[in-house]
């Protein structure tokens, strides 16, 4: 893990108000983990006040590049970010997604953004050589972000493109017709979906490692301030930043 | 050459930068952002006599330069510390400070007991004032007469350095500081975090999970000031300041209004080298104002008339 200054490469407007932006860092570009994330400081000001973490979306030689909707003041500031601009980033930080493992097909699941670490594990199962089916869900079209993934399968609320309804209910949908292979999940998204993807998980006993998304001070354990509920009696909470951000559903509860 | 020493009560530290309490983990979290042997000292996070789970989530709040939080003393505990951490801490050069937490003044004694039985420790941080746990924390920091009694007990039971770090959330702090002084503390922490809170708008909920917690970062850090300034003209034990503090220039302002020494805290979050570049900052502004000791910079602070002088130095 490093910290560093890097100079943005590239800014692109991939969706709806959805932005891919482009970083150079060797470094941390040749080391991340699919479900890692880097920390990043938008400006030296101190507002915003903290880093905020983003998941690595894709790395491209030795550009590394993350991907995010415009929100609130830090997304602002990083979507009127240029080539030749410069951030702080550091990273890898956390826990990644376990690649390996007694299963035959990959299941990758994302509502809205959590798309974001779902080509670094797509790049890294193709490497692999395993098979991989996609399900990729959002509210309306203009917010799927296709790119870089495999075998996909859409589903959104309003029903404009796709299966109309939840990610969560299409890979359902999709479970009762392919319920014959070995599968593994691995999902990312909003909290609310993660949960009914973890019943679901559960209900067709296949294993299943989510990444959370948590506001953060640090990033690497020292704050504390991100915690989530864990199974079993030892220790009440884990922290997403540092045991996570990819837990085995299993392991913890999700609120 | 620079004379970047300085003391707190019997203790000498290399330089007067620490890394304050719950912004620097256990002291051994941080080796690989940055050598942790160039700052003053190291304070731990909070100790308690049993480990604590901390507060459900959310417990961290950004707000406009400054952040609230609601860790709620999260912590391993002082048999773990003892065994797992202390081991790390003792092979570095530099002060380390334990802080400690507790819910009654015995468990305040027992923690401090069971510490000292140990070698590597330099320096204790007694916390009576955090704004995050139902029983104790603030509640004795907003006692006058607790404080002291707190600060008594442990003065008993210990020949260590004894630092009281207390709480802004009262009418006179420098009431405490004469009480924690006359009860035997050798040094004393200014300030803990601000109670603060912040609403959700959407929801009409609080954005933490206790509701209030303590705001830190630069928001405070006038505040902060003040009350170090408040508490130098009350007593004559050493002051560490602490509130908001993100370069080397808050550190001197800290230093001016009588500060011995500081206290780098939620500056870590965003870079944990923020206290070594601070420390290296210090060195070098004395070296260009001329300046052969830190310590000359300690309540140097010049009253109005006198600014043509300050004016020359820079």
């Amino acid at each position: 893990m490093i910290q560093e200054v890097c100079p943005v490469t590239s800014n692109n407007v991939v969706g709806s108000n959805i932005f891919v932006l482009s970083i150079c860092s060797p470094e941390i570009s040749s080391t991340v983990q699919p479900g890692q994330f880097v920390n990043i400081k938008v400006n030296e000001r101190t507002v915003p006040l903290l880093r905020r973490p983003f998941s690595v979306y894709r790395v491209n030689g030795d550009n590394l590049e993350i991907i995010f909707n415009v929100i609130g003041i830090g997304t602002k500031i990083l979507s009127s970010k240029s080539p030749g601009d410069v951030i702080n980033v550091m990273g890898p930080l956390g826990r990644w997604y376990g690649i390996d493992g007694g299963y035959e097909t990959a299941l990758l699941i994302a509502g809205g953004l959590g798309v974001a670490p779902l080509p670094m594990i797509t790049a890294a199962l193709k490497r692999k050589g395993g098979k991989i089916t996609t399900f990729l869900g959002a509210r309306t079209s203009d917010q799927l972000v296709c790119s870089h993934l495999e075998n996909i399968n859409l589903a959104t609320d309003d029903g404009s493109v796709g299966y109309h309804g939840t990610i969560v209910d299409c890979l359902r949908s999709w479970l009762g017709r392919n319920n014959h292979a070995r599968f593994k999940i691995f999902g990312c998204g909003p909290n609310t979906m993660l949960k009914r993807l973890s019943y679901l998980a559960q209900e067709y006993n296949i294993p299943c490692e989510v990444s959370l998304e948590s506001a953060m001070a640090c990033g690497i354990g020292i704050c504390q301030g991100c915690p989530v509920e864990k199974v079993g009696n030892e220790q009440k909470y884990s922290l997403i930043c540092k045991e996570g951000p990819v837990f085995n559903t299993r392991t913890i509860v999700i609120e | 050459m620079v004379n970047t020493q300085t003391s707190i009560g019997g203790l000498t530290l290399k330089n007067p930068v620490l890394v304050a309490s719950g912004t620097f983990g256990y002291g051994d979290d941080c080796n690989d952002l940055v050598d942790v042997n160039k700052l003053g000292g190291i304070v731990t996070k909070s100790l308690s006599s049993k480990p604590r789970d901390g507060n459900p989530p959310t417990r961290i709040v950004e707000t406009p330069s400054g952040m609230l939080n609601s860790i709620g003393l999260a912590n391993i505990g002082v048999e773990k510390f003892i065994k797992e951490k202390l081991p790390i801490l003792q092979a570095l050069e530099t002060a380390i400070i334990v802080n400690i937490a507790a819910s009654t003044i015995d468990e305040y004694c027992t923690v401090l007991s069971r510490l000292d039985e140990h070698e590597g420790i330099d320096a204790y941080e007694i916390n009576v004032s955090c704004p995050n746990v139902k029983e104790g924390g603030l509640s004795f920091g907003t006692s006058c007469e607790m404080t002291a009694e707190i600060t008594r007990r442990l003065r008993a039971i210990t020949t260590k350095t004894l630092i009281i770090k207390l709480t802004p959330n009262v009418a006179h702090i420098s009431e405490f500081a004469h009480a924690v002084a006359d009860a035997g503390a050798d040094a004393i922490s200014v300030i803990n975090t601000i109670v603060g809170m912040a609403v959700d708008v959407k929801t009409f909920k609080p954005k933490l999970s206790t509701v209030t917690g303590g705001l830190s970062g630069p928001a405070i850090k006038p505040i902060a000031l003040a009350k170090v300034y408040e508490v130098a003209q009350a007593v004559s034990i050493p002051i560490i300041g602490i509130g908001g503090i993100m370069t080397t220039e808050d550190a001197i302002e800290f230093l001016l209004v009588g500060a011995s020494a500081i206290q780098v805290g939620t500056a870590n979050f965003i870079d944990p080298a923020a206290g070594v570049k601070i420390a290296d900052g210090l060195r070098s502004f004395c070296e260009r104002m001329n300046i052969d000791s830190v310590t000359k910079l300690i309540g140097a602070l010049q009253s109005k008339k006198e600014l043509s002088i300050v004016h020359s130095w820079l």
